[in-house]
């Protein structure tokens, strides 16, 4: 299982990075720029007269405070994650040597002594 | 597949907004069953919504020369069936529209309506189907996930070319132009999703068989 399991995480990694080490296709305005973005100029693009009647409440004032907020947002997703599957598998071992019978014998002999 | 703020009209905001509506309430619902029918799954509840809160903070780049993110609510969707994600999914966009200017408010309605309920939806679909075939359990993970990752960006993709459709090929010219956007850029991220997926699934069979137990999650399989 172990085995499987970085097996699956080595896949994911390169299937992220191949993309930065192929050639890019052409015609990029910006290298890697957001899906999201790319939308949001073909909507321009097409609809020139398109006004976005609402603007956000609050943006963050820099690159650095919104890759701030993005980091934040992932550490506290995989700080969760990372607690729960600590937790168990806490347990999990903690269930196994309780179960182990070695140690039932030498909890038996103290026990009786 | 965050329309950004103010880009959609405002008749198909609102729309999109009524339809998620029902869907947010029986969420709430089903959050509430869940926790009180189940206790000891509430952590795992609160870790399938941290899933969708990493995998969405992720930018990763693709072929196609741009980045875009998974959405991680497929693990949800197939623990606890795909109602309470709209409510988990709803709490990330918030974040992310309050927080990033990422999203907005306009149209966080419809951006539900993509990735906290198509989304699930399909995952929970293909994964019912998968298992009742009778495939191997990490099959049917890894295509629940990818394929609800897929779903939520075609929805994206509808939505913007309803609300947009071309002057000359119309409806379904937007869709191919949005579609090449979104959901060829996202093909590699959905199988990355759909590893992952079955990377934390393999996890929990393997440290936290009871509570997949509790919530009857593929009975019997064991590592």
């Amino acid at each position: 299982m172990k085995r499987t399991n970085l097996l699956l995480l080595a896949a994911v990694m390169v299937i992220a990075a191949l993309p930065l080490i192929l050639p890019l296709p052409g015609g990029l305005a910006e290298p890697f720029a957001g899906a999201d973005a790319q939308a949001q100029t073909a909507i321009t693009a097409a609809n020139p007269d398109y006004q976005p009647w609402f603007t956000p409440l609050w943006e963050p004032p820099s690159g650095e405070i919104e890759s701030l907020l993005f980091a934040l947002q992932a550490a506290l997703g995989a700080g969760l994650l990372g607690y729960y599957l600590g937790l168990r598998r806490g347990e999990s071992q903690r269930r196994k040597s309780d179960a182990d019978p070695a140690r039932l014998d030498a909890q038996a002999v103290d026990a009786r002594d | 597949m965050h329309i950004m703020e103010g880009f959609l009209p405002p008749v198909h905001a609102a729309a999109w907004g009524l339809a998620s509506l029902p869907f947010l309430v029986m969420g709430a619902r089903s959050v509430v069953r869940v926790t009180r029918e189940h206790p000891r799954a509430k952590l795992l509840l609160a870790s399938a919504g941290a899933f969708a809160f990493v995998l969405s903070a992720l930018k990763i780049p693709s072929v196609t020369g741009s980045c875009s993110h998974p959405t991680g609510t497929g693990l949800g969707a197939i623990l606890f069936g795909p109602a309470v994600m709209a409510v988990l999914g709803a709490i990330v966009l918030l974040f992310q529209a309050l927080l990033l200017a990422h999203g907005g408010l306009t149209t966080l309605g419809a951006n539900i309506f993509s990735m906290a309920i198509a989304g699930p939806w399909v995952a929970y679909g293909v994964f019912r189907l998968a298992r009742t075939l009778g495939g191997p359990l990490a099959l049917g993970v890894f295509l629940a996930a990818a394929l609800g990752d897929l779903a939520t960006y075609l929805v994206t993709s509808v939505q913007l070319a309803l609300a947009f459709p071309d002057p000359v090929s119309g409806f379904l010219g937007a869709l191919t132009k949005f579609g090449s956007v979104f959901a060829l850029t996202q093909i590699p991220l959905a199988i990355i999703e759909g590893l992952l997926t079955v990377l934390v699934v393999n996890l929990l069979i393997q440290f936290s068989r009871d509570d997949l137990d509790e919530l009857a999650f593929a009975p019997g399989v064991v590592r």
